[in-house]
């Protein structure tokens, strides 16, 4: 994954992300958070200080509702890797959390985890040591900031807050987003950002809770979601991709046996499979959903 | 010169002197060499070389390229391109140029004249602004597929993804799969011809061209109607296709004809220099 995101840094340098999915375990979960962003770093005499007290009350926090920590990672001064024993409700924890000040939960789920800071694909993959994650799957992008700030708030993968293990990337607009941002605010559902990326996977999270497969959620959101895009979604046992019906923005496809590899440009599949092999574009409305 | 550019001028053909980068360059039957545009290169299709681009920048990659067709080699391979974009532009001269491989966006764009071979697959926006030439592609090809071509044969032996042929001003599209939602979208002139489906809102606005279709078509587009296949058509799109190897599988005088319904024109036939003399 981190040589395909490389491959494609001429498409957006700016920030990376990494969704990956390891094997879900029913009685743990993992927690990727972050309790401020890399530029706070430079500002402010009391960061430092601050950042351990954000920690700190999140520990606090979780002991309150009977999260147990059964592991925790720092992986950067302010983000951390936590394996959690928790059998509550997942809302009210993520909720709980975030009312800290400053802090963000990436991922949370039993497969899912999701990891995105400034920089390139080697920085981010380099600095979160990602190299020996062992997973099935994997989903990430590769961004250029064109109507949002250069954050890790900003960056994609997007997790289905409160949804435990989806995760989108995104590539397009959506025109009705404020409609569908409506919607779902009103059905309870939160969105830590305004990037419709996030909406398409809070979207298809909502689908999936109200007990539909993926492929129909997927594929009514052909019809539902206005604008031009291609998106890609993975959950812990699924990885999928829709492509509007204008068909204008990019994606590539390999697929065998063994493996399914799709990107925006063929130059990052064919930095995972230098030998030549056979790729083609999906075409207009195509949904495909893989199964691990 | 001076009177073939005062003709030109005359004729309303220039009304203005380019300057900076812009080269006018005018053509002249006096000239030993006739017309060679201004970085086209004499050649010896005999002449081959080859390199492999696997580690080579895209910059690198072209520069060689020119580097070859300088010092006289018209056969020229290229091993590995690895999808890299913007492959083989701009090229201007009589060439056999061979990638072993596969190529990203934007691939042999702005060419006139070479006959190129891609084993592989081709990304977005491939020969763009095709002049002349020939480019075949084994395997498939991308979206807006020789968007914009004003002359030569571009052949994929594959699928296509959408806007195939997008205003496309001249020449041959051949696809030998399936093509995608929007192809021929303003075509202007010109044929194509898709041995397999076509996606929906085929020909949108298209003002001229024809395409051909051996599959089905899953929608026509604003003022695209069905055409009369005469027999001229079907001979000459079975001789298109014997020349890349290629074969209608129910048959060339089975194919769909796809026009311009010509109920969006709110134009005339002149083009702007013409209106000059006539007004």
């Amino acid at each position: 994954m981190t040589s395909m995101l490389q491959s494609l840094k001429h498409r957006g340098p700016d920030s990376t992300g990494f969704a990956m999915y390891g094997m879900p375990s029913q009685n743990q979960m993992v927690m990727r958070f972050k309790v401020a962003e890399q530029e706070d770093l430079n500002s402010g005499f009391e960061i430092h200080q601050q950042i351990k007290d954000r920690k700190a009350s999140v520990d606090s926090r979780l002991k309150e509702i009977d999260a147990t920590i059964l592991n925790q990672e720092s992986v950067t001064e302010y983000a951390f890797r936590y394996t959690l024993n928790h059998s509550g409700d997942i809302r009210r924890l993520a909720d709980y959390i975030e009312d800290i000040e400053d802090a963000e939960i990436l991922s949370l789920g039993t497969a899912l985890e999701l990891v995105k800071d400034l920089g390139d694909a080697n920085v981010v993959s380099g600095q979160y040591d990602l190299g020996g994650f062992v997973g099935s799957h994997a989903i990430g992008h590769t961004r250029m900031a064109t109507e949002s700030d250069v954050d890790i708030r900003s960056a994609h993968p997007y997790w289905a807050y409160p949804f435990k293990d989806i995760a989108v990337v995104h590539n397009g607009q959506l025109t009705n987003y404020w409609n569908w941002r409506r919607t779902l605010d009103h059905r309870g559902h939160r969105f830590m950002s305004n990037c419709d990326s996030e909406l398409i996977a809070v979207y298809l999270a909502d689908k999936i809770d109200q007990g539909i497969d993926l492929q129909p959620a997927m594929e009514a959101s052909l019809d539902e979601l206005d604008g031009v895009f291609t998106y890609v979604v993975a959950t812990s046992d699924q990885l999928g991709m829709a492509k509007d019906v204008m068909a204008a923005k990019p994606m590539v496809l390999y697929e065998s046996d063994e493996f399914v590899a799709l990107a925006s440009e063929e130059v990052a599949i064919r930095s995972i499979f230098p030998h030549e092999i056979k790729t083609f574009d999906p075409y207009e409305g195509e949904v495909r959903v893989w199964q691990r | 010169m001076a009177t073939l550019e005062q003709n030109s001028f005359d004729q309303g053909l220039h009304s203005e002197q380019l300057r900076g980068r812009t080269q006018q360059v005018f053509f002249s039957s006096e000239e030993e060499e006739n017309f060679l545009y201004p970085y086209g290169y004499e050649v010896d299709l005999g002449n081959r070389a080859e390199f492999d681009a696997a580690e080579m920048e895209i910059s690198a990659i072209n520069k060689k390229i020119r580097e070859l067709m300088q010092r006289g080699h018209g056969h020229i391979v290229v091993k590995n391109p690895s999808a890299k974009h913007s492959l083989g532009v701009g090229i201007l001269n009589r060439l056999n140029l061979d990638f072993e491989g596969s190529l990203g966006y934007f691939g042999v764009g702005l060419i006139d004249g070479p006959n190129v071979r891609i084993s592989g697959r081709v990304g977005w926006s491939c020969a763009e602004n095709m002049m002349s030439g020939t480019v075949v592609i084994e395997n498939n090809a991308g979206s807006t597929f020789g968007a914009a071509i004003r002359g030569g044969d571009l052949v994929c032996k594959g699928d296509v993804g959408s806007r195939t042929g997008i205003d496309q001003k001249g020449g041959t599209i051949i696809v030998g799969g399936r093509t995608g939602a929007f192809s021929g979208f303003m075509m202007q002139r010109g044929r194509m011809i898709v041995l397999g489906d076509a996606g929906k809102n085929l020909g949108d606005s298209m003002y001229d061209g024809t395409i051909f279709v051996g599959g089905e078509i899953e929608s026509l587009g604003v003022d695209a109607v069905p055409g009369e296949l005469s027999d001229l058509d079907a001979a000459w799109i079975e001789r298109k296709l014997e020349l890349y190897g290629l074969e209608a599988s129910n048959g060339a005088a089975n194919m769909k004809k796809i026009v311009a319904g010509r109920q969006l024109w709110n134009y005339d036939n002149l083009e702007p220099s013409e209106k000059k003399i006539v007004l």
